[in-house]
């Protein structure tokens, strides 16, 4: 006689977790095997008849087997195994490995973790960014950590009880900055969340990196908008000009084209800008805000670069494409002011730090300084990606005036 | 080929799919096929008798209706198929643990919560097991129902768990349910842990089937059983709908599963009224 396999339940009933038992026991013997239960739950004769249904597996009951003999013998059924054929690996959770990140995940993988075992017959899902060429690169894991190591409190961070005693037309001015800041930094944000739902979740990292980048212009958006309502009651000016240039970046549909016009050569302006801010704003706030904030900035400058460089060596034809968007923004914002005059008399104003003659020529120096720091950086970030000199120089002169 | 229709309830929403789902399996295999949806069973097998549709999906009362009021007019229906879970389900009359309450001629005088008055798992077939141990319900013992859906033949879970709640709130003695909402009703919480014992459990019987009338033209109804019994749960394309209709293969028709519930037709009356009324149309 064949001995058939086992499982004691004792007193555990299918109401308080048996079933796991049972399960267990069950993927331990073959489809069509059969399996003996034995348990004293009261109820267990007739949870087992309603489970075995219910799972598709087999059941003869034996009256009064209770305590002595087995209970029921079940016979396994192919349900369970069935489910799982035809199913796939996802690629592998580690990037390094070899097919760990696949060059075109399919769209059935969905929102699967990578490297799970997906079930055949999964929905797809509509990921239009779903091309490793396009979207990856390497750098996004370390940058992600690096990320996710310096966030800072917004609340503890800043000390934001630190004395401002500048005239209150410097005040003006930081007001106007904070507040073309603000919008600018709000464009930063909606860029990488709106491509950040289109790539497919295989590429897990690039995911992470832009989901803690949209935080981290969370972030500035707070610190900015309460810098500029530190003293005063309200926000300054935003004018057509400026939101023209930053329409054009939210309305760029490629996501190299817009990560080039937004990362390398936006945020990168901004960069300076931050810098600058952190060097001459006289009160300490503004000082403190701007440095934590260019930060951040640097590293969405430097996934910009990294995934900008990795897709132009797989892709020859993406330089001329990346010139042609700078110079299509061009014309696009041919008939608009560039860099409000608000902003600008600002940033002097800010810098000189008060209305003494020397001081307000120093002031606008310093901002001159910053345009050629600003044009410098973007020709440096132009020739890391293969840009000839002379094409970088003429495509950062080409940027858009109002800095993002 | 002629289209074949079939005839449905709409006791939820996700009827819909399961229908739209099955019709594009059925078209996609050569079975031209469409359905139709009714809101009570009563309307789908006056629909069938008619001619509106040639298969029905019914429920066990259903398939008795039909049975019988096909016989009233000298036709016969067949069950072509159920489904694996249709095969072989009990109820049980559960009470409460400390209740002294040991056998079902013990209901005597007390308060029995079933559930719709045309369900059979949770108010016919457990009150016919009642009857049969002696006590005549609505006289020796009062019937709580929880008429939810009525129409539907208690294919909604509400009628079923309102009844275990009446249990477990005092409002009844005991309670009737099929041996699989127990399980369910014991997992969720429902009926707490230890609160209740199981009274009773009915003798097995048989659930839904695909109804057939004879004179419905044979090729069609060939290949839609074919095709039915093809469905394999290891096919991804219709596993999921398998999974909404709550089965894991279908299996061939059979009518010996129905006894118990047409006593219970028979000792209560249930479908006089309707059979008298169908028979005259």
């Amino acid at each position: 006689m064949i001995d058939v396999p086992r499982i004691e339940l004792g007193a555990l009933g299918l109401d308080r977790g048996a079933h796991l038992l049972l399960k267990r026991a069950l993927r331990q013997i073959p489809v069509g095997a059969p399996l003996h239960v034995f348990g004293s739950h009261e109820e267990l004769a007739v949870h087992l008849r309603a489970w075995c249904r219910a799972e598709g597996h087999e059941i003869e009951l034996f009256p009064g087997g209770q305590g002595l003999g087995p209970i029921a013998r079940i016979v396994r059924s192919s349900a369970e195994t069935g489910r799982w054929k035809g199913a796939e690996a996802a690629g592998a959770p580690d990037r390094t490995l070899p097919g760990g990140v696949v060059d075109k995940p399919p769209a059935r993988w969905g929102l699967a973790a990578r490297g799970a075992k997906v079930e055949a017959g999964s929905p797809a899902f509509d990921f239009p960014l779903a091309d490793k060429d396009v979207v990856w690169a390497d750098e996004a894991a370390a940058l992600y950590a690096q990320a996710a190591a310096a966030q800072w409190d917004p609340a503890t961070a800043v000390d934001w009880s630190a004395p401002i005693t500048h005239p209150p037309e410097i005040e003006d001015a930081v007001v106007q900055v904070m507040t073309f800041l603000v919008e600018n930094e709000t464009a930063a944000l909606i860029v990488p969340a709106s491509f950040l739902a289109k790539i497919h979740p295989h590429f897990r990292e690039v995911l992470q990196l832009l989901a803690i980048q949209a935080a981290d212009e969370a972030r500035h958006i707070e610190c900015f908008t309460r810098r500029a309502l530190l003293v005063r009651k309200d926000m300054g000016l935003s004018t057509v000009g400026g939101q023209e240039s930053l329409k054009t970046l939210l309305e760029e549909p490629d996501f190299a084209l817009a990560f080039f016009l937004l990362s390398v050569l936006g945020e990168g302006s901004f960069l300076s800008l931050l810098w600058f801010l952190h060097e001459n704003a006289s009160d300490p706030v503004t000082r403190q805000v701007c440095c934590l904030a260019a930060q951040d900035e640097a590293r969405h400058v430097a996934f910009g670069l990294a995934h900008l460089r990795r897709h132009m060596g797989l892709d020859q034809g993406l330089r001329p494409r990346l010139a042609a968007a700078v110079e299509r923004r061009h014309d696009a914002l041919r008939n608009t002011d560039g860099l409000n005059e608000e902003v600008f008399d600002a940033l002097v104003l800010l810098a000189a730090g008060s209305w003494e003659l020397d001081d307000l020529g120093k002031g606008h120096d310093r901002v001159v300084a910053l345009r050629e720091d600003m044009d410098r950086g973007r020709r440096q970030r132009l020739e890391k990606l293969g840009f000839p000199a002379d094409e970088a120089e003429a495509l950062s002169a080409l940027h858009t005036r109002n800095f993002m | 080929m002629d289209t074949l229709i079939l005839g449905a309830v709409a006791y939820d929403p996700k009827v819909v799919t399961i229908w739209e789902g099955f019709k594009q399996h059925f078209v996609e295999r050569e079975l031209p096929f469409d359905f139709v949806l009714y809101s009570n069973y009563e309307r789908q097998v006056e629909g069938q008798l008619a001619g509106e549709v040639h298969v029905a999906w019914n429920s066990p009362l259903a398939w008795i209706e039909a049975e019988r009021a096909a016989r009233a007019r000298g036709r016969k229906a067949a069950a072509l198929a159920m489904r694996d879970t249709d095969r072989d389900l009990t109820s049980v009359v559960v009470v409460r643990a400390d209740a002294p309450i040991r056998t079902l001629s013990d209901l005597a005088r007390t308060t029995v919560a079933v559930g719709a008055s045309d369900s059979p798992q949770a108010t016919l077939i457990p009150l016919l097991a009642i009857a049969e141990a002696g006590l005549k319900p609505g006289a020796d013992f009062r019937v709580l129902g929880h008429d939810l859906l009525v129409g539907k033949h208690g294919d909604h879970i509400g009628g079923e768990r309102e009844a275990a709640r009446a249990l477990i709130a005092g409002k009844a003695d005991a309670a009737c349910m099929i041996d699989g909402n127990h399980l369910a009703f014991t997992r969720e919480g429902t009926l707490p842990a230890g609160s209740t014992r199981i009274l009773a459990q009915t003798a097995p019987y048989d659930h839904c089937n695909f109804t057939v009338l004879e004179g419905v033209p044979a090729p069609q109804l060939i290949r839609f059983t074919e095709l039915l019994l093809a469905m394999s749960y290891d096919d991804p394309s219709v596993r999921a709908l398998l999974d909404m209709e709550g089965l894991k293969r279908w299996l061939p028709g059979r009518v010996d599963g129905y006894a118990q519930l047409n006593r219970a037709v028979d000792l209560f009356g249930t479908l006089d009224a309707w059979l008298m009324r169908a028979g005259r149309e």
